[in-house]
């Protein structure tokens, strides 16, 4: 038998048919959906006269629009009210488990699906979002797809889908102190760009992957679209079934025993081909910060914010110096001297309970800077926030200066009322840091958690790492 | 889903590389429950000097002049030319939405974001890869020449230009048909229902706790 890579395993397991020029159908295990992409998805459908093929694979919440604070006063946007109150509605027709705004339960799709154990190894999983890469983690394939798609699965339970190529990225070596996994994601898409990953399915893999918790795990996949790849995914070992044991969705009594059995092959074989492979060596890896207006566009900590007359071509000067009027900066300027108005730690990339204690740990007996006008913590979910507050990691944000807030999205894509103002320049935990991303004229900087909280603190950025 | 067969169309060139999704439909515009509409808050942060809200009377709201997409030169274009990894970032339908609602119907780049490309199809929308050095060749052509058009001819799979020249580019078989023939994915899928049902209850028996 021909060695298998991961993908090639999760891939040949859910193909239900394919046609000559490998245009397949794909059986989809677990579609994720949340209020932004699913009103037109179930509008379609309800237009057609049609029912979701099995409203068990599905599980909802809300979480781009809804506040993070003043929660009990309900969402004052009559827009993102309705669109809400929508999902909701859609969500009672088909008979679909939803976690309400007020369920402990509610939070980021891509935090709550594993939470819930809803998301497992050898799974297909979709959704409405581009960030269901970092389901990815659990050796399951999942990926981000449009509304079109998404009234496609609800319809078929299948997706039309091409197989992409293989990458494997691969990080061997010992993470140096204060050097996180999203750092280790920032540094792949520095070394090949927000395209290099475009039309491939990366696998993450190397002993310092093997050497990360599942948070870990799901940070860096969550960011494999930032590299252009649709898919990311790490082999399952006994930091998966460790955290997925117990948890609401997943299998218990005999069909544990046997999905386990099961999942224990979902790894890449030895002598796998892949269609191209990425080398890191984990000590090299310094914390990252991004300078730019595309997540490629990132440096180290000790570095400086770049020259574009030092630029490679015409074409990424242009976009350069586009990106350094966008943010305020000035060619050479040592990345440390950067100051930064807001801070926030949250998001699908980085808002586990792990992200929570590198923050806390960071910022614990510390004051937010002066010149900081607003540093907020977002959990990932209404458990994630339950946790932390057991921990006592709340009082030690709140005592340092920061807000403790709801669980949702946030103000990494500012749907809600959490935003930038124009000119702000923000250290982020989450994924993009394109115009306007986080608020009209705004200035994102992604970092890891513990970077951001220093970068609070200090009120620029600092090296965590010394 | 709209036809695409011939396009005769004005190209409007937008020379940046990674245009994103967050660009082409900012945020707060998808908190609409429709899929109509999109069209006037198309590149709204590029094409507007005030901030963008659901419900304004864009026909009010001061122009970017600068913007290409206002140029007088450039209106009622319908082709698209772009730069690479055109469409990176959010699964946003919205996008190709916006895009469609605008006018476009052909977008030509060296490389498109994945979701993103997969998602033009979906809605009539013909996304065209093209080698970076002939995307430069059109960049240039555009620039120099007035109400410059392209003909865009998807059964033949070329692009021919003012002067005649022809580049042949590549489309799916599968996508080349839905979109010539305006076919919705679901109804044909729904053809394969019996295939589905039978993996369905293979991988049912196979791995019970799927189905728990």
């Amino acid at each position: 038998m021909t060695a298998k890579t991961l993908y090639d395993k999760l891939w040949d397991s859910h193909v239900v048919r394919q046609e000559a020029d490998g245009t397949a159908l794909i059986y989809i295990d677990r579609q994720l959906v949340h209020e932004v992409t699913s009103p037109q998805a179930f509008e379609g459908l309800k237009l057609a006269k049609r029912k979701p093929w099995r409203t068990a694979s599905m599980v909802a919440v809300p979480d781009h629009n809804v506040p993070t604070i003043n929660r009990a006063a309900g969402i004052a946007d009559p827009i993102s009210r309705t669109q809400v109150e929508t999902l909701d509605a859609n969500c009672a027709e088909f008979g679909i488990v939803e976690f309400k705004m007020g369920d402990i339960r509610q939070g980021i799709v891509h935090v709550i699906g594993p939470e819930q154990g809803a998301t497992l190894p050898g799974m297909t999983v979709v959704c409405g979002d581009s960030h269901t890469s970092t389901h990815g983690a659990f050796a399951a394939l999942a990926h981000g797809i449009g509304t079109s798609e998404v009234e496609h699965v609800m319809a078929t339970q299948c997706l039309v889908a091409k197989k992409s190529k293989a990458m494997l990225v691969k990080v061997d070596g010992k993470l140096g102190h204060g050097v996180t996994a999203k750092d280790i994601a920032l540094a792949v898409i520095g070394k090949i760009g927000t395209a290099g990953g475009t039309g491939y399915a990366i696998e993450f893999a190397g002993s310092a992957i093997q050497g990360l918790s599942m948070e870990g795990r799901m940070t860096l996949c969550n960011m494999a679209i930032e590299a252009g790849a649709r898919a990311g995914m790490v082999a399952c070992d006994d930091t998966t079934i460790n955290y997925v044991k117990g948890r609401p969705f997943a299998p218990k009594d005999s069909d544990w025993d046997k999905a386990v059995a099961y999942w224990k092959t979902l790894h890449s074989d030895a002598g796998a081909k892949f269609d191209a492979t990425i080398e890191l060596d984990a000590a090299q890896i310094r914390p990252q910060v991004t300078w730019g207006t595309s997540p490629e566009m990132v440096t180290s900590i000790d570095g400086r914010v770049p020259n574009p007359a030092s630029a490679p071509d015409a074409v990424k000067r242009g976009d350069w110096e586009r990106a350094l009027q966008y943010m305020g900066l000035k060619a050479d300027t040592p990345i440390n001297e950067i100051k930064v108005d807001k801070v926030f730690i949250g998001s699908c990339t980085n808002a586990r309970i792990e992200d929570m204690r590198e923050a806390a740990a960071v910022a614990k007996g510390k004051k937010v800077a002066a010149n900081v006008k607003l540093a907020m913590v977002v959990p990932g979910s209404g458990l994630v926030k339950a946790q932390a507050e057991q921990e006592g990691l709340d009082k030690i944000f709140v005592a340092a200066g920061f807000e403790w807030r709801d669980p949702g999205c946030s103000m990494c894509l500012a749907m809600n009322d959490d935003r930038l103002e124009p000119g702000e320049r923000c250290a982020s935990t989450s994924n993009r840091n394109f115009e306007g991303r986080q608020g009209q004229g705004g200035r994102t900087h992604l970092v890891s958690p513990a970077m951001a909280a220093a970068a609070a603190i200090a009120g620029h950025f600092v090296d965590v790492s010394r | 889903m709209r036809k695409f067969e011939l396009l005769d169309g004005v190209v409007v060139p937008l020379d940046r590389a990674n245009v994103d999704t967050d660009a082409i439909i900012p945020k707060q515009f998808l908190k609409s429950i429709k899929r109509s509409g999109f069209g006037p808050n198309a590149f709204d942060e590029w094409r507007y000097l005030d901030h963008g809200e659901p419900g304004m009377d864009n026909g009010k709201r001061p122009l970017n002049k600068d913007f290409v997409l206002n140029q007088p030169r450039y209106q009622g274009a319908q082709i698209l030319l772009a730069r690479e990894n055109f469409g990176c970032g959010s699964s946003r339908e919205h996008a190709p939405w916006a895009l469609e609602d605008y006018g476009f119907r052909v977008i030509i780049a060296p490389s498109f974001a994945d979701i993103f490309f997969n998602n033009c199809f979906k809605n009539g929308l013909l996304p065209i890869k093209l080698a970076a050095d002939k995307v430069d060749v059109l960049f240039k052509a555009v620039e120099a020449n007035v109400g410059y058009k392209l003909k865009v001819d998807l059964e033949k799979q070329t692009i021919t230009t003012p002067d005649g020249s022809a580049y042949p580019f590549e489309v799916d078989a599968f996508r080349k048909h839905c979109l010539l023939n305006g076919l919705d994915d679901i109804g044909l899928t729904l053809q394969h229902v019996e295939d589905i049902k039978a993996f369905e209850a293979k991988h049912r028996a196979a791995q019970p706790w799927l189905f728990a």
